[in-house]
């Protein structure tokens, strides 16, 4: 036990010795939580719309107007034809084309019945595809509000039969702001950063630098060791969090709902499932670069595969199984349930269960791999 | 120029001394790509719904089978009281709840309409967004079916068209995006320790002492990553094309130039980090934990950049994969030439110019 004590003041004093990684790694996660989510967002404005109108007719001069006052549109340009339509997407100046194909008008009042051709950008990604399901919207609205729907069935004495009105609300977060879904995604992520690579670094390298034999060549025991190099970092990973904590609040207005203490014990599992996860890649390393490497490679599956960006359940099934293998999707998902809904303990006791669970398992791996001899 | 090549097979040499850093700096990302290929969806699939029913009528039986049948949902249960909705939503098994009233159906024949009502669980709202989207939808489409005289008279129909992507296939809108964040973070990892290792271990002083210049030091060091990074460029062309069925429109030719030139950039902002700072950990912590999040969010395939605010967008503009991830969707995916894309092409220029006058400039050829 006392060995474990100097083993601690020798990392704080190498940890503090270094100012430009304590810094980094105190001020890189704190910038990034309050300038990134304001760039999460997925309320797409400002979709660059072409139109062909081959109409001219007095429907579709409405329309376009309509189009154009709904906020969501900037009509870049009226096009004679849809080639010409087609070089604004293609030098990227367009996401959208309409087009109105002549007679329009005449045949929606007489055949009761017309298409509108919307051609999408669809490698443009969610810009694309979500501004042409407003496009259809905004055109179905058109729809309803038509003079000539105004006019009801011919026989006025029997009533309309068969409507069905759709109510819909949204709970916890009514005006569907993005900020509560990704502002605590984003704090996990970052808290994964410092722990995953920082440990991972760490202890190799001591390996590279030699250092590590002189550690071994001592009767210190093998957990002492490794504890030595978790109970730093888990505490600095406690103090990020903190502040993490105090920045969302600060800069976003965003308070947890539920129980602040809960909060900080998923997050203490977590950070040792993470040592452990760090710890256990640098004992397959021999250097810094394989160490950073092998922690980007997981990383960024973590970021990707996590449900931060794109949700989990969509995925196919395969890739929902190496989710379930990342602990990073098990926090998020309690961070937001937590954080955002209120929910307690019993709540999220199987999702904390297999945080528990990496945390064992990874540590376990971590000292069982961990040799004294080379 | 004959020393030069003397320092280039120096490096290679250290790079293929060490067979297990050199499979996992080239072969994980590629795999990475593959992965993320398959596995990353802008669409949303599989939404856990609870349906309320209090009516359990006709009607509200078939608008559920209507559901059920369209591959979006997964009907989880059928009963469920008021209360028992916010329990539903904390304990996370829900994403959403449809309501159908008592008396549903009596009141659509007697009344001449009802209500259905839709609660969304709404912290994330994309997802909410898109279940109210495709109830809707789906409810339409029955009423019309069923209650033909409740609906429109005169109906403007549409038809959208997916460009470039027919097939709908998901890869297209992730391939590219992923491309340029891998590379430019693998690449800018890669020079980004090199010139530091060197200063760390001690051996700098030994290669500035020799009579070479010290700028071809720097050369010597981007080459044999810069010929690697091209192959892993291929060996991820390859994957995408043959594994993923993206087809690749434009002239191959040009997509190589581009990809040389965006890995010269970035092999370029690696020797500047590597050369202003003093020590792996601090370089490897700069390449890596601090550019991962800001690229993968200003490269622009996951969140539109016209989106951001004008602060943010502005910013965008100094990271290059966001002009390399243009770049490809025009050449790859559009078959555009490089009359669409010269104007992306310069900016990456003249970055590289710049990154590798300031690592030159910072390059200190004096030991402390």
């Amino acid at each position: 036990m006392r060995n474990l004590g100097f083993l601690l003041q020798k990392e704080f004093r190498q940890i503090f010795r270094d100012k430009t990684i304590l810094a980094m790694i105190l001020a890189l996660p704190i910038i990034q939580l309050m300038i990134l989510p304001w760039a999460m967002n997925l309320n797409i404005k400002n979709i660059n719309l072409s139109i062909v109108d081959n109409d001219h007719s007095s429907y579709s001069q409405q329309l376009i107007t309509k189009i154009g006052s709904s906020g969501y549109f900037r009509i870049i340009s009226a096009d004679r034809s849809y080639k010409e339509a087609l070089e604004h997407i293609e030098n990227g100046s367009s996401d959208l084309i309409m087009e109105l194909p002549s007679g329009f008008e005449r045949n929606l009042v007489r055949e009761g019945k017309q298409t509108i051709g919307i051609s999408v950008d669809a490698i443009n990604g969610s810009k694309a595809s979500i501004g042409g399901a407003y496009l259809a919207s905004v055109i179905s609205d058109f729809n309803a509000n038509l003079a000539i729907n105004e006019i009801k069935v011919p026989d006025y004495n029997t009533k309309p039969t068969g409507f069905m009105e759709i109510t819909f609300s949204n709970w916890y977060n009514p005006l569907a702001e993005y900020k509560y879904f990704f502002v605590p995604g984003v704090l996990v992520l970052l808290l994964t950063m410092i722990g995953g690579f920082m440990t991972a670094l760490n202890i190799v390298r001591e390996k590279e630098v030699g250092t590590i034999e002189q550690i071994n060549v001592t009767p210190i025991k093998k957990w002492e060791f490794i504890l030595g190099k978790l109970i730093p970092f888990w505490i600095i990973g406690m103090i990020v969090f903190t502040i993490g904590l105090l920045v969302i609040w600060a800069v976003y207005g965003i308070t947890s709902l539920g129980s602040l203490p809960l909060l900080y014990v998923v997050a203490g599992t977590y950070m040792i499932a993470l040592l452990g996860f760090g710890l256990l890649v640098s004992t397959f390393c021999e250097s810094q670069v394989q160490a950073m490497f092998v922690a980007f490679f997981f990383i960024l599956i973590f970021i990707l595969m996590s449900g931060l960006f794109t949700a989990v359940q969509s995925m196919p099934a395969w890739a929902r199984i190496i989710s379930g293998f990342t602990p990073v999707s098990h926090f998020i998902k309690i961070m937001r349930m937590i954080m955002l809904k209120g929910s307690g303990f019993s709540d999220i006791l199987t999702e904390l269960g297999y945080i528990l669970t990496f945390a064992l398992v990874l540590n376990a791996l971590a000292i069982w791999n961990y040799r004294k001899t080379s | 120029m004959k020393e030069l090549l003397v320092f280039i097979k120096k490096e290679f040499k250290h790079v293929f001394r060490d067979p297990r850093t050199l499979l996992i700096m080239f072969g994980l990302p590629v795999a990475q790509i593959v992965l993320f290929g398959f596995a990353l969806t802008s669409e949303v699939k599989n939404i856990d719904i609870l349906i309320a029913d209090n009516s359990k009528d006709m009607i509200s039986t078939q608008i559920t089978d209507k559901i059920k049948a369209s591959r979006y949902f997964i009907i989880q249960e059928k009963n469920i009281g008021g209360t028992d909705i916010d329990r539903a939503f904390k304990r996370g098994g829900v994403q959403s709840v449809l309501i159908f009233p008592a008396n549903f159906s009596n009141d659509l024949s007697h009344e001449g309409k009802a209500q259905v009502q839709i609660i969304a669980d709404g912290t994330d709202p994309n997802t909410a967004k898109t279940i109210v989207n495709y109830l809707t939808a789906i409810i339409g489409a029955y009423q019309q079916e069923k209650f033909p005289t409740a609906s429109l008279r005169y109906q403007i129909l549409t038809e959208p068209r997916m460009l470039y992507n027919e097939e709908d296939n998901g890869s297209m809108n992730f391939i590219p995006g992923v491309m340029a964040l891998i590379l430019m973070l693998v690449c800018t990892a890669l020079t980004s320790v090199s010139i530091v290792k060197e200063k760390e271990l001690g051996t700098m002083e030994i290669l500035l002492v020799s009579p070479f210049k010290p700028v071809m030091v720097l050369v010597s060091k981007a080459v044999p990553y810069f010929i690697l990074s091209l192959i892993n460029f291929t060996l991820i062309l390859l994957l995408s094309v043959f594994l993923l069925h993206i087809d690749i429109k434009g002239s191959i030719l040009l997509l190589y130039m581009e990809s040389a030139l965006f890995i010269l950039t970035c092999l370029s902002l690696g020797l500047m980090i590597s050369n202003a700072t003093n020590a792996q950990q601090t370089a490897l912590l700069i390449s890596m934990m601090g550019m991962m999040l800001p690229t993968i969010i200003f490269t622009g395939f996951i969140f539109p950049l016209e989106n951001m605010p004008w602060v943010l967008r502005t910013i965008s503009n100094i990271v290059p994969s966001k002009w390399y991830f243009l770049i490809i969707k025009s050449v790859m995916l559009k078959g555009l030439g490089l009359q669409y894309v010269w104007k992306e092409t310069l900016i990456l220029m003249v970055m590289t110019a710049v990154l590798l006058t300031i690592a030159i400039k910072k390059f200190k050829i004096r030991l402390q």
